[in-house]
């Protein structure tokens, strides 16, 4: 029998505010597997952690900015995204990333959502999306896909949600890709690829909400999630119609990931004084 | 146009211009707003202006935004400010009391015009003084000025950023129509005089102990550090310890909430600014602020003409209100008439403070209060 290792110290060591552990989520919830994808990407950025800031709104993935051991801030509902264009304005060496839920980013920040992306302002935005509000109790919301059980939608979802990429696409964002939690690796590289792009990044990260939309979607467990995004992922390849990756859980129809859009648009730069003609 | 910081000098200036050159003297460097009459000239001119001077001015897509702007711009360490009028007034509660909670400094212009809802766009209002104390759900306590003149657009701008910076705290603007579209003469002073109160700012280095929520000093203000200097702060919403760290309990609730309205109160001495004209020895007060205060001073030289014992109290600082000053009046004068377009809202707080009547000469808004109903309001009073 190999003699056991125990380490003194976790990779993430000194990005994560290890004081405030443990953390609120449930288990099986996905937010942590982004947290810690987002943290490695900070180690390997080269980006020194003072210059990092991250900026969050109110919900589950709202909560990262109060784990992250930098610069951060827990702002309004929706409102993370002005708030982190003007903090990346006034101070243009910050690397300032929004990481928040999607009910928070595309419904209520909706509006700030389409237009920091048409500006292309050069912040990095990742969504979890878990197709509901999980901290008020698993309510309808942008994402819910049709015919979808929510609290609010107790005959299943009437309506229909966002496809966010063919969204942020439309909208001008310079770069979208959509992952899962199930795509740890894959998303560490997206953020720390995000870094590195000028101009409104955009990755959106589906994860598990077992208590939230799980349990009354007929999803067993987060593993169930899970394995059902490993049998349904597609990666998206040159034929993918973007206006076509919405997603629907009712049917056995793939869920497409990968990078949707990448653009080299410059960046929003404040005007500067010209002398008139 | 000048690429001059500060247009030191002689000036016939428009209002909301004033106001823009006001926040570039007191080294404003962000402005984030929404277009809205009667406040759009302010960032039409800070559009061209802060270019010049380096600094940035961006529309957002709505005051939500806007004000969100500003604190984000602020908690990056800008001076920062924006500018709207009534419907825009509305939506920028939800975020002044994240900028109360998180202690951000910002300064908020609000060109009051007729209200409620669309109300009357390019007409006089002074019906948001109210929601200025009390709009943004919850306890807080903010700063709040009622210029009268284009000169005071400049100085009380200028007093708008350094209030917010020592004291950590939002404070409002709150003009009206008149004011901000009036054109008069406007003094700047030299750079060297325009006053400049810094932000409090930590004595620790950034590795070092630091609690940016605990204030250790009499004036209940912590010192503030800004985004990218290296002291991994959390800032939120949420009630929160000494730390930043959400903190989900009564007791630290209670004394945070209490603390942040203390804060003001504590120090309302240092920012209450009055203005009064004729009070040594009058019987009757006029209380009266904004463009309305312009009549009423007016009403009172009038009364004084026909041998009136009238003066005019005019208050600067509308919040915190000039509660001491009023209590002293109060125990000398026979009667206070209270001039504002509203419906009776400062009004309200006067009753309160003097434990009685006030006589009140209200309008709805939509054009000025003449010194007339004024001055026959103090004859009444007088005939008594």
């Amino acid at each position: 029998m190999s003699e056991v290792q125990i380490s003194e110290r976790h990779p993430l060591d000194g990005v994560i505010r290890t004081d405030r552990m443990p953390h609120i989520w449930c288990a099986g919830c996905g937010i942590g597997i982004v947290m810690r994808c987002y943290g490695q990407a900070i180690l390997d950025s080269g980006i020194e952690i003072k210059n990092h800031v991250v900026v969050s709104g109110i919900g589950c993935s709202g909560r990262v900015a109060g784990y992250m051991n930098m610069d951060s801030y827990h702002t309004t509902h929706g409102r993370a995204i002005p708030f982190a264009t003007g903090l990346k304005l006034a101070n243009p060496d910050l690397m300032v990333t929004v990481f928040s839920g999607d009910g928070d980013l595309a419904a209520i920040g909706g509006n700030h959502l389409i237009h920091a992306a048409r500006r292309n302002i050069d912040i990095k935005v990742i969504c979890v999306n878990n197709f509901t509000y999980g901290m008020t109790g698993g309510q309808a919301g942008p994402t819910t896909p049709l015919g979808a059980m929510a609290t609010t939608a107790p005959f299943g979802n009437p309506e229909l949600p966002f496809n966010l990429p063919f969204l942020l696409s439309a909208a001008g964002a310079n770069y979208v890709s959509r992952w899962t939690a199930l795509h740890a690796r894959q998303v560490r590289q997206e953020i720390l690829l995000g870094f590195n792009k000028p101009g409104f990044v955009f990755i959106e990260v589906l994860s598990p909400c077992p208590v939230g939309f799980g349990k009354s979607n007929r999803i067993e467990d987060a593993l169930a999630e899970l394995s059902m995004y490993r049998d349904r992922c597609v990666l998206v390849d040159k034929d993918t119609r973007i206006e076509q990756v919405g997603i629907d859980l009712r049917e056995e129809r793939e869920i497409y990931v990968g990078n949707f859009v990448d653009r080299d648009q410059l960046p929003y730069t404040p005007p500067r004084f010209k002398e008139e003609q | 146009m000048s690429k001059k910081t500060v247009l030191t000098g002689q000036h016939f200036m428009h209002g909301d211009h004033a106001c823009a050159e006001g926040a570039l003297a007191a080294g404003c460097r962000f402005f984030g707003g929404y277009p809205i009459t009667p406040s759009t000239e302010i960032a039409e001119r800070l559009a061209r202006r802060l270019p010049e001077v380096g600094g940035v001015f961006i529309q957002m897509e709505d005051e939500l935004g806007s004000t969100a702007a500003v604190i984000g711009a602020s908690a990056g360490g800008a001076r920062a400010m924006t500018a709207t009028s009534g419907p825009g007034f509305s939506l920028m509660m939800e975020n002044l009391g994240l900028a109360v909670m998180m202690e951000i400094p910002c300064v908020l212009v609000n060109i009051q015009r007729g209200s409620p809802s669309t109300g009357l766009p390019t007409m006089a209002g002074q019906s948001d003084v109210m929601q200025a104390r009390w709009g943004s759900h919850g306890d807080y306590a903010i700063v709040a000025y009622a210029p009268w003149s284009p000169q005071e657009m400049f100085d009380l701008t200028v007093l708008s950023f350094n209030t917010a910076d020592r004291y950590r705290v939002p404070v409002l603007l709150m003009a009206d129509e008149v004011v901000g579209h009036m054109v008069e003469r406007v003094e700047i002073p030299a750079t060297g005089e325009i006053p400049y109160w810094p932000r409090k700012r930590p004595i620790a280095p950034p590795n070092g102990r630091f609690l940016p929520f605990l204030a250790e000093d009499d004036d209940l203000v912590p010192p503030i550090a800004h985004a990218g200097e290296g002291y991994k702060l959390h800032f939120t919403g949420l009630t929160h310890d000494a730390f930043g760290y959400p903190d989900m309990t009564a007791t630290t609730h209670h004394d945070l909430v209490t603390r942040l309205k203390n804060k003001v109160g504590r120090n309302a001495k240092k920012i209450i600014r009055v203005d009064e004209y004729y009070l040594d020895d009058a019987d009757i007060v006029v209380i009266a602020y904004g463009c309305t205060a312009r009549s009423a001073r007016r009403s009172v030289r009038l009364a004084r003409q026909k041998g009136i014992r009238a003066g005019l109290l005019r208050p600067i600082t509308l919040w915190p209100f000039p509660e001491e000053r009023l209590k002293e009046l109060a125990m000398t004068v026979d009667s206070f008439i209270v001039a504002e377009m509203n419906l009776g809202q400062i009004a309200l707080e006067i009753e309160r403070i003097i434990r009685g009547p006030v006589k009140g000469i209200f309008h709805a808004g939509g054009s000025m209060i003449a010194p007339e109903p004024i001055l026959q309001a103090i004859e009444e009073a007088n005939g008594v």
